[in-house]
C-alpha cells in the first residue's frame, strides 16, 4: 500500500454532516477574507511601490464610515457562526430519550466499556447502526477524552464525576477511537476502535459474549456482597433510606436542600456518604471509597435505577443521567430552594 | 564635493550606550534600559534556540507513524519543555522585554524607564526562574504538557513538576515588574508635547500588554502555588480523590493563559503598526481605532478563558457565553488588519526586510485569527478541540504572528540597536525562507486536525503520515530561516556598514538621536509638536 493523503475524515454519524456543513461555511468565509486581504496587500504593494527615494505620499487620516463597516460586517458574520454553532452544540448535548446506554471508564491507558446488558469490552465499542447511543463517562485516575473523529464527537472523561455524550452511527464500519486529553506516558496508545454493526450483527454480537450478566444484576450482587441491604431495605428495620423508586426523584436533605437522585448523587452517596444526609436519617453510613471501583459504582447505580422500574429487565431504557456538567435540556424536578 | 556620492558613512558618535563602559560589571550592574534590553536579547535568544531544538526533535519523531526515535516518556517531555520554554521564557518576554524595553523610553522621549533598578531586577528574576526550569530540563524534564492539567500534574506525573513550576512562578514576577514599569513610564515620563494620542501605536500596544501582565500573571502565580500545595502537601484542591475539583484548575490556568496569548501577540501588532507606516511613508489609517483595539483586546481577552473548556463538561450555557465573547474579541483584531491594509493605500511602499515581515505577519495572523473563529464556534470546536487543528491555529498566531513581528522589529531597529546595517539581501532571503518554511510546517496541521489526529501523540495511525512528513520538512526549512538571521546579525555587528541615524526615514522619536544612541538617549530633551507618523505636511480625510 502506497502512501495515502486523506484530506477529509469519514462521516459516520448523524452529527458528522451537520458539523461539516458549518465547517464548510466557516471555511468559505475564511478563504474569502484571506484572499481579499492577500490580494489587496499584493495590489497595494505593487501599485504603490516606492518609485523614488524622494517620494512623499499625502497622508490619509482615516474614515469613520470604513471603520464602522469593517467593525460591523465581521461582527454580523461572527454572530452567524455563533448561533449556528450554539444550535449544533445544543443538539450534541441533548441525547434522545430512547438511546442505548453504554458506560465508559477511562484509566491510564485503556478504555473499559460496559453495556447495559452486561457485555464488557476493552478499547473496542460495538454499536448498532441507526440507533442513538448514549455514553456515560468517568475516569479512575486523570482526565481523559473520548474522541471519535468519524462521529465528530468528543467529551472529556473526568475523575470523580460523570459526563455524557451521544451519537447515532449512520454507516457500518470500523472507526478510530482516540484519547484526546493528554493523560501521561502512553496517551497515544490509549486508542481503540468503534465497530458499527448492522442491527442483526449487533444482536448476534450481544448474544455471543461469554458473561452476559446485565449491569443491574451485577449491581444487585454487589449490593448483597457489600451488605448494603442490611440498612437500605424497604421494611421497618431500615437504617438508611429506601432505594426503591429513588432514581430520578427529588430527595430532601437534612440541611433543608432538595436534590435530584441522579448518577452523580448516587456515586457521591456511596463514596462520601456524609456529604448529603437524607432528612430523617443519621450519618452512620461508612465510606466505600477504595472498596468499590468505578465500574462497580456504575453497576450499583444500574441496580438502583432498576428498582425504580415496575419490571426491571436488562437492557431497558433507562433515564438519562443528570449530571451537573451538562444540565439536562428537558424539564426536571426543580430544586425547592 | 559632489551630490552623486553615495550616502556618506556616518561617523560613529564618540559616546553611545555600547561604548559608555566596558567589562562584565558594566553590563550585569547596568541600569540603562538599552543594555538591559540586550541582556534580555541574549537570554531569550538562547531559550528560543533551546525550544527550537525540542521542536526539531518532536518533528523528527513524527516523521514516521511509529514512536521509534525517542521513547514515549521522552517525547512527552520534549513537547512539554518546548511549550514551557517557548511560551514563558521566549514569547512572553520577547518583544516587550527586548524591543519594548529598548524603545518605549526612546519613543516617548524619556531618558530611561521610570524604575531603572526595578528593570534590572526584572532581568535577574527572569534568570533565576530560568535557572530553575533549566535545572529541571537537565535533570530529566517534566511531562505534564505546558498546561499542567490536574490531577495529572499533581497526582500522576513523577517528573520535575514542582521545579519547573517554581521557575515559571518566579519568572512571572519579572513579567509583572516589567508591565508595571511600562505603565508608570508611559504615564509619567512622556516628553513635553507627547500627548496620549501622539504616542506611537507600539507604545499603545505595550500599554495594553502591560495591563494584562500586571492583572493576569498573579493568577498564574496563585494557581502554581495551589498545584504545589496539592502535590507536596496533599491538600485537596484539584484532585477529586481528596475532594478537589480538576476543572477548577482549568478555569484558573486559562484565566491567565488565554490573556497570555495577547501578551505574545499585542506587542507584535505594535511592531507591525510601526513597520507598515514607516515603509509606506504614511500615517496610520484610523489611529484611534488601532489604539483602542489594543485596549479592547486586552480587556475582552480576560473574558474568554472558558473557550478552552467546551468539551470539559462545563455547562452548555457557560459554553455559549464564552463562545459569544470569543467572537467579540475577534472583531478588534480584524479592525487592526483592515487598518494596516488601508494604511498602504496610496503609500510609498518599500520592500525592505522589516516590511516583508510585516506582510508575512498580516497574512499569517489573518489565517490564525480566522481559524480561531472555528474554535470559538461551539459545534465545530467539539471536533477540532485538542487536535492538530488547534496546534496549527496557535502556531499561526504565535509563530506566524508574534515571531514574525519580533523578527520584523529586530531588523527594523537593528541599525539603532547596533549602529550597524544588516545585509539586506541575506535578510530578504531568510524572511522568504521563514515564510515558506512556516506555511509548509503548519498548514498541513490544519488538515491533520480536521482529520482527527489528536495533539501530543507520540505515535499515530499510518494514514496521517504524508501530512506529517510535509510538516517535518517545513520545520527543517523554518529552522534554516531562523538560524540565518542569527548568523548575519552577529556578523553585521563586526563587519556591517555603520548605520545612519535614520536609515528608513522614519518619523519616530527613536530615530531622532544617533545610532547607537547615547546612554541618555537624547542630547536635549525632545519636544513633540506633531502626531506620530507625520510623514506628509498635508493630510486629507477620505470618504468622510
Amino acid at each position: 500500500m502506497g502512501p495515502t493523503l486523506p484530506l477529509f475524515p469519514d462521516q459516520a454519524s448523524t452529527m458528522a454532516s451537520r458539523v461539516d456543513y458549518l465547517y464548510f461555511y466557516l471555511l468559505t468565509v475564511s478563504i474569502f477574507f484571506s484572499i481579499l486581504i492577500t490580494l489587496t496587500i499584493i495590489y497595494f504593494a505593487i501599485r504603490y511601490r516606492r518609485r523614488s527615494e524622494a517620494e512623499l505620499p499625502r497622508g490619509i487620516e482615516g474614515s469613520m464610515k470604513l471603520e464602522i463597516a469593517w467593525t460591523a460586517i465581521p461582527l454580523v458574520i461572527a454572530l452567524s457562526f455563533f448561533f449556528w454553532g450554539a444550535r449544533l452544540f445544543f443538539a450534541m448535548n441533548r441525547p434522545p430519550d430512547d438511546a442505548l446506554q453504554v458506560y465508559v471508564v477511562g484509566k491510564q491507558w485503556m478504555w473499559k466499556i460496559q453495556h447495559a446488558d452486561g457485555q464488557r469490552e476493552i478499547n473496542e465499542l460495538h454499536v448498532p447502526v441507526g440507533r442513538a447511543v448514549q455514553l456515560t463517562l468517568t475516569s479512575e485516575d486523570v482526565i481523559h477524552d473520548f474522541f471519535v473523529p468519524a462521529f465528530r464527537m468528543k467529551k472529556d472523561v473526568l475523575p470523580g464525576r460523570y459526563t455524557t455524550a451521544w451519537f447515532t452511527a449512520t454507516r457500518p464500519g470500523r472507526y478510530h477511537l482516540f484519547c484526546s486529553q493528554y493523560c501521561g506516558t502512553k496517551h497515544s496508545a490509549m486508542i481503540g476502535w468503534v465497530d458499527v454493526l448492522e442491527p442483526a450483527d449487533f444482536q448476534a454480537w450481544l448474544g455471543g459474549g461469554a458473561s452476559s450478566e446485565s449491569l443491574a444484576s451485577a449491581g444487585a450482587k454487589l449490593f448483597q456482597q457489600h451488605a448494603c441491604n442490611t440498612c437500605h431495605r424497604p421494611d421497618s428495620l431500615a437504617r438508611g433510606p429506601n432505594l426503591e423508586g429513588l432514581f430520578g426523584s427529588p430527595v430532601r436533605l437534612s440541611d433543608g436542600r432538595t436534590v435530584t437522585a441522579d448518577e452523580t448523587y448516587i456515586r457521591e452517596s456511596i463514596l462520601t456518604p456524609a456529604a448529603k444526609i437524607v432528612e430523617g436519617y443519621q450519618p452512620i453510613m461508612p465510606t466505600f471509597q477504595g472498596l468499590i471501583d468505578e465500574e462497580g459504582i456504575l453497576q450499583l447505580t444500574a441496580y438502583i435505577k432498576s428498582l425504580s422500574k415496575p419490571s426491571p429487565a436488562a437492557g431497558t431504557v433507562l433515564l438519562p443521567p443528570n449530571n451537573p456538567g451538562n444540565p439536562p435540556l428537558r424539564p426536571t424536578p426543580k430544586e425547592s430552594r | 564635493m559632489s551630490a552623486a556620492v553615495l550616502e556618506p558613512e556616518p561617523t560613529e558618535p564618540r559616546h553611545n550606550y555600547l561604548n559608555a563602559a566596558y567589562g562584565i560589571r558594566s553590563w550585569l550592574l547596568t541600569r540603562d534600559h538599552k543594555r538591559i534590553a540586550l541582556l534580555y536579547l541574549a537570554s531569550i535568544t538562547f531559550f528560543f534556540f533551546l525550544g527550537g531544538l525540542f521542536a526539531l526533535l518532536i518533528r523528527l519523531e513524527l516523521l514516521t507513524p511509529a514512536g521509534d526515535l525517542v521513547q514515549a516518556e521522552t517525547y512527552n517531555k520534549l513537547f512539554t519543555m518546548h511549550g514551557v520554554v517557548m511560551i514563558f521564557f521566549f514569547l512572553i518576554p520577547s518583544i516587550p522585554a527586548v524591543l519594548g524595553n529598548f524603545f518605549i523610553p526612546m519613543m516617548i522621549g524619556a531618558r530611561d524607564l521610570a524604575f531603572p533598578r526595578l528593570n534590572l531586577l526584572s532581568w535577574y528574576i527572569y534568570m533565576v526562574g530560568a535557572c530553575f526550569t533549566l535545572w529541571a530540563v537537565v535533570h530529566g524534564g517534566v511531562d505534564t504538557g505546558w498546561t499542567f492539567y490536574t490531577p495529572y500534574s499533581t497526582v500522576s506525573s513523577n517528573t520535575h513538576v514542582i521545579t519547573t513550576a517554581v521557575g515559571i512562578f518566579i519568572t512571572g514576577f519579572s513579567s509583572i515588574l516589567t508591565g508595571l514599569n511600562f505603565i508608570v513610564t508611559v504615564h509619567t515620563m512622556r516628553a513635553p508635547g507627547m500627548t496620549w494620542f501622539r504616542l506611537p501605536l507600539f507604545v499603545w500596544s505595550h500599554y495594553a500588554t502591560s495591563l494584562i501582565m500586571v492583572l493576569g500573571t498573579p493568577v498564574l502565580a496563585v494557581t502554581i502555588l495551589m498545584v504545589a500545595a496539592e502535590r507536596v502537601l496533599h491538600l485537596g484542591i484539584f484532585n477529586p480523590a481528596l475532594g478537589g475539583d480538576p476543572i477548577l484548575f482549568q478555569h484558573l490556568f486559562w484565566f491567565y493563559s488565554h490573556p497570555a496569548v495577547y501578551i505574545m501577540v499585542l506587542p507584535a501588532m505594535g511592531v507591525v503598526s510601526e513597520l507598515v507606516t514607516t515603509f509606506s511613508r504614511k500615517n496610520i489609517f484610523g489611529y484611534k481605532f488601532v489604539a483602542f483595539a489594543s485596549i479592547g483586546i486586552a480587556v475582552l481577552g480576560f473574558l474568554v478563558w472558558g473557550h478552552h473548556m467546551f468539551v470539559s463538561g462545563q455547562s452548555v450555557y457557560a459554553g455559549m457565553i464564552f463562545s459569544v465573547l470569543s467572537f467579540m474579541v475577534a472583531v478588534p483584531s480584524a479592525v487592526k488588519v483592515f487598518n494596516w491594509t488601508a494604511t498602504m493605500y496610496k503609500g510609498s511602499i518599500s520592500y525592505r526586510t522589516p516590511m516583508l515581515y510585516a506582510f508575512g505577519f498580516i497574512g499569517l495572523f489573518t489565517i490564525g485569527g480566522l481559524t480561531g473563529l472555528f474554535l470559538a464556534t461551539l459545534g465545530v470546536d467539539v471536533h477540532v478541540h485538542d487536535t492538530y487543528f488547534i496546534v496549527a491555529h496557535f502556531h499561526y498566531i504565535m509563530v506566524g504572528g508574534a515571531i514574525m513581528g519580533y523578527l520584523g522589529g529586530i531588523h527594523y531597529w537593528w541599525p539603532k540597536i547596533s549602529g550597524k546595517l544588516y545585509p539586506e539581501g541575506w535578510a530578504r532571503f531568510s524572511a522568504l525562507v521563514v515564510f515558506l518554511g512556516f506555511n509548509l510546517t503548519f498548514f498541513p496541521q490544519f488538515i491533520l486536525g480536521y482529520l482527527g489526529m489528536p495533539r501530543r501523540y507520540h505515535a499515530y495511525p499510518p494514514e496521517f503520515q504524508v501530512l506529517n512528513v510535509m510538516s517535518t520538512a517545513g520545520a527543517s526549512v523554518l529552522g534554516v530561516g531562523y538560524v540565518l538571521p542569527m548568523i548575519y546579525l552577529i556578523w553585521s555587528m563586526r563587519y556591517g556598514r555603520n548605520a545612519p541615524d535614520n536609515p528608513w526615514g522614519s518619523t519616530g522619536l527613536e530615530w531622532k538621536t544617533s545610532s547607537p544612541p547615547p546612554t541618555e538617549n537624547f542630547k536635549q530633551m525632545p519636544v513633540v509638536t506633531d502626531d506620530p507618523y507625520h510623514y506628509s505636511p498635508e493630510e486629507v480625510e477620505i470618504f468622510g
